[in-house]
């Protein structure tokens, strides 16, 4: 299809697949807890992911007390403080930004961005949900097993990860973590490809691929990427299960621990390494994708004006997605690899920023010459920019091989990882919560909270990381409860630390705040008019809002033109909605 | 308006405490300014490009912010405008990557004069093993280490009879002379990280692995494990010691043989 017929035509393919019945709800029951109305699930996913989240969170602040504040609480053993960092990275990187994301966004934006009913397997995403709350239950539990959680880093490494010498290793801790995480990669396996045979065979009339909102185009092509991702993960987490059970030694040489032969040898470590970031890299962009898409509708609706740049946006995502599973050595750069592997991943991942700087350039370009509403999440999009621009460079050291020596394992690592993966994802989710709430919910969010949870949020959390990064450089190393005394690291360090805490303490505050907020405004909030942010996607196009079981009503939308037709001249109003078939844009002649 | 400022203010903000920042690199002490050269580069190139980007998003907030009647232009594309901008961004790229392959290319490359010490890092502590007078290390394996012969010399190979072996004490280097540092591991993965020397590697149970530096400073110098190795890992530190040749022969022989420690 070429470029204006993207736009917008007035032919519309025949219907391909009829209009199905769908399964309704006979009791409470089936309604509200096994559920299997997308939109339901959505919510489950996202709920439980917030609280699991707000775990994650608390063992922030219990680190950083640790950390600007070291020696006064003293119940932060050092055991406790691996577990601490352990639990809180994988529950903000699994279960908190993949679930929300796709298990959420995914279930909720889907099927009503591409207009259909629900998702084509209505049964398999229920069971999709139910996997992943036992996998968060199982996680949860693994606090309360002798020994505690595994405190092994969220990368899990063996040896150490399955030795005595680390909290969990030896108990339970880190069974239950690699249960967990093969549960929940089960849950995803069914939700993951509901989400993209959807996307593939349940769209509208006249919803072509290249008329998908950004948003569809962001999980689309993150599900796809954790479909072939999770698996390298399920694979490590059997094996290493194994070897701990079972006595196997895939990833365990021969090796002495505390003065004493273990009956281990012939494994390799490096190979879990391989497995873990075959996966984990891929999960960056898991998360960073959807983001990417959403961001892009949030910037377009709210600067009232087409996204610049629609099918570069969309092939800089695809391309990004493939480039993203020939990368994952530069995690490995000082690992004992082969260091010759250091000249090709350096290489990919270097090629990966041209695509991803073409996105930045195109969402700086929508704003340019628009009618920008700084409305909240507008303010969370630009926040989301900054920081992902910040965090994105700073991946330019870590992945240029050589510049990575020096700052590998030291803070400078966590300070980047936060700002690209933890900061710049969570703006988007707090953008698209406020932007989308109206649609859940049928109320706004509270204006003046919001402002006080955007300005909080945001300045705080670029207080927090972007010193974090000069730790990095004087050399401190990440995963160390304190700095102990070292002739290099002058006081000061502990200073900025401790100012460093305080901005987190803040930060963590703002979200109370905000939890205050989107609990108090489902009863208080302003009723929403129907599209109130004139937007021209599905979702707000739907007989009744909040949408509907069916979301359709009796008939199913038909599409006529690209998800950005906003501020079109000559049109009546400043956007054209996707169901409209309205006046051709100017300059359009074709049919 | 205060987001337009605030932008205009991380980008003022984050160049100043850069500048005045009493946080940076240690002082080199080793041959790897070229490091130290490719990073001041990138930061460079990154600083430019993150200050253009983010003060031209905050003239675009301030210039097309919503005011009665404004009216966003109808721009879906702009060819020439993508183009041009992802050939600049190759560009920049490529000067970033290209002077770090070029020291990458160094940096795994040991020079042929370079003498080979092994670290032999365990739970939480680091021991050493500098070739004796044969200038050659005898063979090793984990499946040996006991008590009495911690590093798993192999006592039936000649060559590692006169290996000096040093236990959980300072290393000792002398200045100018290359080196080839020998990582292994007993149990878990360890980093072998001095910060001053810039490089850095991890040692992995069951398998040897390198870097190599020439050391170009003398004094004391402290060795810190960078990768996760359980409840001991900040506690893992130890201290080399970078001497003239002449302290550093002096230290030397004072050091014990495999043969002598087995004896005793
Ligand atoms: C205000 C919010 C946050 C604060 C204050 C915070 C703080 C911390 C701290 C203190 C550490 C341990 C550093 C160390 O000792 O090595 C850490 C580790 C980590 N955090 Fe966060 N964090 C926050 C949010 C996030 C988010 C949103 C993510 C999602 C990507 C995230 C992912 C991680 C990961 C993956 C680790 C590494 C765990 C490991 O080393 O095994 N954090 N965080
Ligand atoms: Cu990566
Ligand atoms: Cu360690």
């Amino acid at each position: 299809m070429d470029e204006a017929n993207i736009r917008a035509s007035k032919d519309i393919p025949p219907a391909e697949v009829a209009d199905v019945e769908l399964y309704h709800a006979k009791s409470f029951w089936t309604k509200y807890v096994f559920s299997q109305d997308a939109k339901v699930i959505a919510i489950q996913y996202s709920g439980t992911a917030a609280a699991i989240g707000f775990v994650a969170l608390v063992l922030s602040w219990l680190m950083r007390l640790q950390l600007g504040f070291p020696g006064l609480a003293d119940f932060i053993t050092i055991e406790a403080y691996y577990q601490f960092v352990t639990i809180h990275g994988m529950i903000m990187v699994v279960y908190l930004l993949t679930a929300v994301f796709l298990g959420g966004f995914g279930n909720y934006l889907i099927p009503l961005m591409v207009g259909a009913r629900d998702m084509v397997f209505p049964y398999i995403n229920m069971l999709s949900f139910w996997f992943y709350f036992l996998a968060v239950v199982l996680l949860v539990v693994s606090f309360f097993v002798p020994g505690g959680p595994t405190g092994a880093g969220w990368t899990l490494y063996p040896p150490q990860a399955i030795l005595s010498g680390t909290p969990g290793g030896s108990g339970a801790g880190i069974i239950m973590m690699l249960l967990s995480l093969i549960v929940f990669i089960i849950g995803f396996t069914m939700g993951g490809l509901n989400y993209v045979v959807t996307v593939l065979q349940g769209r509208a009339r006249g919803m072509t691929l290249m008329r998908l909102p950004l948003s569809v185009w962001g999980i689309f092509t993150a599900s796809v990427m954790a479909l072939l991702a999770f698996p390298a993960l399920l694979v490590a987490s059997v094996m290493m299960l194994f070897d701990r059970l079972l006595g196997t030694s895939f990833f365990m040489p021969t090796l002495i621990e505390m003065g004493e032969q273990l009956s281990y040898g012939g494994g390799s470590p490096i190979m879990f390494q391989h497995l873990f970031w075959f996966f984990g890299h891929p999960e960056v962009y898991i998360v960073a994708l959807p983001a990417f898409g959403i961001v892009s509708d949030l910037l377009s609706t709210h600067a009232r004006k087409t996204i610049f740049g629609y099918r570069m946006m969309v092939w800089a995502i695809i391309g990004i997605g493939g480039l993203s599973f020939i990368v994952w050595a530069h995690h490995m750069y000082v690992s004992g690899m082969n260091p010759y592997f250091g000249f090709f991943f350096a290489t990919t991942t270097l090629i990966i920023a041209v695509p991803t700087a073409i996105k930045v350039y195109n969402w700086v370009l929508t704003l340019w010459r628009g009618d920008i509403h700084l409305t909240i999440p507008m303010l969370f999009s630009l926040a989301f920019i900054v920081t992902f621009v910040n965090g994105g460079l700073t991946g330019l050291f870590l992945g240029n091989v050589v510049v990575d020596v020096p700052l590998s394992d030291t803070m400078f690592v966590v300070a980047h990882f936060h700002m690209v993966m933890g900061v710049a994802p969570l703006m988007v989710i707090f953008g698209a919560i406020y932007h989308w709430y109206p649609n859940v919910t049928g109320r706004m969010l509270d204006e003046a909270m919001g402002k006080w949870h955007f300005w909080v949020t945001f300045v705080g959390s670029y207080l927090i990381f972007f010193p974090m990064h000069y730790v990095g450089l004087v050399g401190v190393p990440r995963r160390y409860p304190e700095l102990g005394d070292s002739a290099f690291i002058p006081d000061s360090v502990q200073m900025l630390n401790s100012f460093i805490s305080l901005a987190a303490f803040a930060v963590g505050f703002a979200q109370l705040l905000f939890i205050y907020n989107v609990i108090t405004s489902l009863r208080r909030g302003k009723i929403a008019e129907k599209n109130p942010w004139r937007a021209t996607t599905l979702e707000w196009q739907t007989p009744d809002m909040p949408p509907t079981h069916g979301n359709w009503g009796d008939e199913l939308p038909v599409v006529y033109r690209w998800p950005y037709d906003y501020s079109v001249p000559g049109a009546a109003e400043d956007f054209i909605a996707q169901n409209d078939p309205g006046p051709q844009p100017a300059g359009e002649t074709k049919t | 308006m205060a987001i337009a400022l605030v932008l205009v203010l991380v980008v003022v903000g984050s160049i100043v405490f850069h500048i005045f920042s009493p946080w940076w690199w240690t002082p080199i002490a080793s041959n790897w300014g070229t490091i130290d050269a490719t990073l001041t580069i990138t930061f460079w190139i990154t600083g430019a490009v993150f200050a253009a980007v983010i003060l031209f998003l905050a003239w675009c907030v301030y210039r097309y912010r919503h005011t009665p009647g404004r009216v966003a232009a109808y721009q879906p594309e702009n060819k020439k405008l993508e183009i041009w901008l992802t050939v600049v961004t190759g560009i920049g790229v490529a000067a970033l990557l290209a002077p770090g392959l070029v020291v990458w290319a160094d940096y795994v490359t040991v020079p042929d004069d370079a003498v080979e010490i092994e670290v032999v890092a365990l739970q939480w502590q680091w021991n050493y093993r500098l070739p004796g007078a044969d200038g050659k290390l005898g063979t090793v394996d984990n499946r040996l280490i006991t008590f009495e012969n911690p590093l798993g010399i192999n006592p039936g190979d000649k060559a590692g009879l006169d290996d000096l072996v040093i236990e959980a004490d300072a290393l000792h280097l002398p200045i100018g002379q290359p080196v080839k540092m020998l990582l292994r591991s007993i149990d878990v993965l360890h980093d072998y990280y001095v910060p001053e020397f810039r490089a850095k590697m991890d040692m992995v149970p069951g398998t040897v692995t390198y870097f190599w530096f020439t050391p170009t400073r003398t004094g004391t110098f402290e060795v810190l494990c960078a990768e996760l190795c359980g409840v001991g890992h900040s506690f893992m530190r130890g201290e080399v010691i970078i001497d003239t040749e002449e302290d550093f022969q002096i230290w030397r022989d004072e050091q014990e043989t495999f043969a002598s420690l087995s004896e005793s």
